[in-house]
């Protein structure tokens, strides 16, 4: 049973955690896509600027969370949602509405983005420097060790505090997105625009606000995952930097303007992930007794070290790409 | 549609006056730039920077095929330099007669055979339809042989690679000419880019960004964990150069040297390019990026010349990264970072025109100067601001202002890209289209 406890705690939680963050980053990721029609590369730096916003005000106010009883990360998250949607909006207006204004192909808006991701990744690095800063400024993180009521188990479940909020907020933002899309006017024009623009702009939609709504969805999705993985490892000007990947292979395999295929795409990365770095000799330890004798297993069972882990989601995605490239949720290839 | 046609007309109008207006100013510009950096940085250092500038215009060429011929955008320019550098380092550095002494090559030989004998069954599998199996069967067959098969294979090749790093450190070099060294990288590089290409062309323009974004970070990965093969993180040098070194010349006049070796070859790669770029083949090319469908009607094979293009591409990338990492004289596989070597010549090509040789050299160099110099700029401005700062309002002064000011590098080439998008789409110098009629 130490066996099972152990996996629960390396791919179960472990999965959970990252795929999350995937998800909440996907959700971002294609709902660009599916308005704006571009990969939006800077979607990660977003990230990192709430991230920054929450390290900045927390900083300010260390002793806010004391009060309530939670982390101040938390309680600064709101207000990072709203900077970080602010700033989305102001890059769209400066740099990417011209170029849309021009007509300009895809690819040009994704060369933009990466323009606008080195922008925000300089400032970024500019003010905070380059090192590891933790979120919890003033406060500990709290790390919560669940003994197993059987017996003969020794390891304890081990999860963290701010893993909880990573998956109280996960199911709260997927909530909220579902009652936006599918109740609210504005959704609901969203969904809209996303199938057809051009019957959307006839039928008098107002495709400025659907654009500014997204932003604003985008940005503020990226600051609540931007901030949780900082949470949960350390903020670092080039973290989010890394899960780009990622959250372009969950927005992919989910199949792009989906926001639900988003989400499922970014479970399936991070379990795929975390599946593919485990051992699993050590499931497999219980029976080693009865096994037979000429089959000796390898110490190492995983698929691939952990070093590897940025392959797996890059493989998942081409194989995506060449058989299934409308994904599982069948969106669309734009 | 219309719009885009009016557009190019206009640009026809601006390019077509005979005296080359806009290309005499830009090489003065660069120029001047190039003395002025002489004059204050001493000519060690300012030769040094030309000899980095010139191997970044050969991957510049190299990605302006891609782009401005092609149309294909290549993020993972960084993927193929550090294939060309790997190939310098293993084909150039001295034989590692520990290594080649011992049993273990015969090992290494059989775990690679190993995995050959394992791919060809699963390719095997994969075909048993043929012979009348039903498909989903064969479907299962071939995952969970793929699976056993790789885990022996794998197991079998880690338990050679340990002890490869534990008796004899890594492979080694081969001790070849280091041309030899720069001719495999290219090639090693178009061969990986024919094969991602291969998977990913016929993949719009977003994905193939995507696709090789992911492909440079797999390249890195690889090379930063295979200590057996490039020794990893402990990272090998020197690496011999093609010209004698600064022992023997001392640095200005070896660096010297360097650059009249990249130079030979932007030169050849220039007049190459030139000339297949007026060629039929040439034209060709330009006809299917500026209108795929009417090619593909005229009977053009699109997918193969797209195909042709990347590999290329990617073939210059390959040489140009062999040339920057002999120059560099050292093997770091983490010393490949997407930030200076995709970014950058990124934006090399876009600020220079995307298609334009000539313009894309000079863009590099103009580029690579602005890189090089916005972080003693950037200090030197922090530190007025500092001390304004500090005499007027008491500010704390940072200590680490040096290591931030590194970062404006960043911030200046992501405005880099933005501006040139808003203000000159097609780069200060671009493509000559020619007009018949």
């Amino acid at each position: 049973m130490n066996e099972f406890v152990f996996f629960i705690n390396n791919v179960v939680i472990a999965g959970s955690v990252t795929g999350s963050i995937y998800a909440i980053g996907a959700v971002g990721i294609t709902l660009v896509f599916s308005i704006m029609r571009f990969a939006h590369f800077a979607h990660a730096d977003m990230m990192t600027f709430g991230a920054f916003m929450v390290l900045l005000l927390t900083t300010m106010f260390p002793g806010a969370g004391a009060a309530l009883g939670i982390p101040t990360a938390i309680i600064m998250l709101p207000l990072a949602i709203i900077l970080t949607a602010l700033l989305a909006v102001t890059i769209d207006r400066i740099f990417y509405r011209p170029l849309r204004a021009h007509g300009v192909k895809p690819i040009v808006m994704v060369i933009g983005s990466l323009g606008v991701t080195l922008i925000l990744q300089g400032l970024i690095r500019l003010f905070a420097g380059t090192g590891g800063q933790s979120l919890y400024v003033d406060d500990r993180k709290e790390i919560f060790r669940i003994a197993v009521p059987i017996e003969g188990v020794r390891m304890p479940v081990v999860i963290t505090e701010p893993q909880l909020y990573l998956f109280a907020l996960t199911i709260l933002a997927v909530i909220g997105l579902h009652l936006f899309l599918s109740r609210s006017r504005l959704g609901k024009a969203m969904r809209a625009m996303s199938d057809n623009p051009d019957l959307a702009r006839a039928s008098g939609i107002n495709t400025n606000m659907i654009v500014a709504v997204t932003w604003i969805l985008a940005g503020g999705l990226a600051a609540i995952a931007g901030t949780l993985l900082a949470m949960d490892v350390t903020f670092k000007p080039d973290l989010s930097f890394h899960i780009l990947l990622p959250i372009f292979a969950a927005a992919i395999v989910g199949g792009v303007g989906q926001p639900f295929g988003a989400i499922a795409g970014g479970f399936v990365v991070g379990f795929a992930e975390t599946l593919a770095v485990f051992n699993w000799n050590v499931l497999l330890r219980p029976f080693r007794d009865s096994m037979p004798t000429w089959l000796e297993l390898p110490s190492n069972l995983a698929f691939v070290g952990t070093e590897y882990k940025i392959v797996v989601p890059f493989f998942i995605l081409v194989a995506i790409l060449v058989w299934r490239p409308t994904g599982i949720f069948k969106g669309k290839v734009i | 549609m219309s719009n885009q046609n009016l557009h190019r007309r206009e640009a026809v109008n601006e390019t077509t006056s005979t005296f080359p207006f806009r290309e005499l100013i830009m090489l003065t510009a660069v120029a001047l730039a190039v003395g002025a950096v002489f004059l204050f940085m001493g000519p060690a250092y300012s030769t040094r920077m030309m000899v980095e500038a010139s191997c970044y215009a050969i991957l510049a060429l190299g990605l302006t095929i891609q782009w401005g011929y092609g149309g294909q955008f290549n993020a993972g320019v960084m993927g193929f330099v550090a294939l060309g550098g790997f190939s310098a380092m293993t084909f150039t550095v001295p034989v590692n007669q520990a290594f080649w002494d011992s049993d273990l090559p015969g090992q290494l030989g059989m775990a690679l055979l190993w995995i050959i004998i394992a791919i060809a069954v699963v390719i095997g599998a994969s075909r048993l339809h043929r012979i009348g199996i039903p498909k989903r069967l064969r479907t299962v067959i071939t995952v969970v042989l793929g699976i056993v098969l790789y885990m022996v294979a794998i197991t079998h090749f880690r338990e050679v690679a340990d002890q490869i790093e534990s008796q004899a450190g890594f492979i080694g070099g081969f001790g070849l000419p280091v041309w030899v060294g720069w001719v495999i990288g290219g090639a090693l590089a178009g061969g990986v880019g024919y094969f991602i290409g291969h998977i990913c062309l016929g993949l719009r323009s977003d994905y193939l960004a995507i696709a090789t974004l992911g492909i440079a970070e797999i390249i890195k990965a690889f090379l930063k964990n295979a200590d057996w093969l490039t020794r990893g993180t402990a990272t090998v040098s020197p690496l011999p150069w093609p010209v004698p070194g600064p022992a023997e010349l001392g640095f200005t006049l070896a660096r010297a040297a360097y650059l009249s070796v990249t130079a030979l070859m932007i030169v050849a790669f220039f007049i190459l390019l030139q000339r297949a770029h007026n060629s039929p083949w040439g034209r060709m090319i330009r006809a299917i990026r500026d209108n795929e469908v009417s090619s593909a009607a005229m009977g053009k094979n699109i997918n193969r010349r797209r195909l042709e293009i990347f590999v290329l591409g990617c073939i210059l990338i390959g040489i140009g990264g062999a040339a920057l990492g002999s120059f560099n004289s050292i093997f770091d596989p983490q010393g490949f970072l997407p930030l200076n070597h995709t970014f950058l010549v990124l934006v090399m090509v876009i600020l220079g025109g995307p298609g334009n040789n000539f313009g894309t050299i000079l863009g590099a160099v103009a580029v690579y100067i602005i890189w090089v110099m916005s972080e003693p700029l950037a200090l030197w401005l922090m530190e007025i601001m500092a001390n304004v700062g500090h005499n007027n309002f008491g500010w704390e002064l940072p200590s680490n202002l040096e290591s931030r000011a590194l970062q404006a590098r960043v911030l200046v080439i992501g405005l880099l890209i933005t501006i040139v998008l808003r203000v000159a789409p097609k780069g200060l110098l671009p493509e000559k289209v020619k007009h018949h009629g």
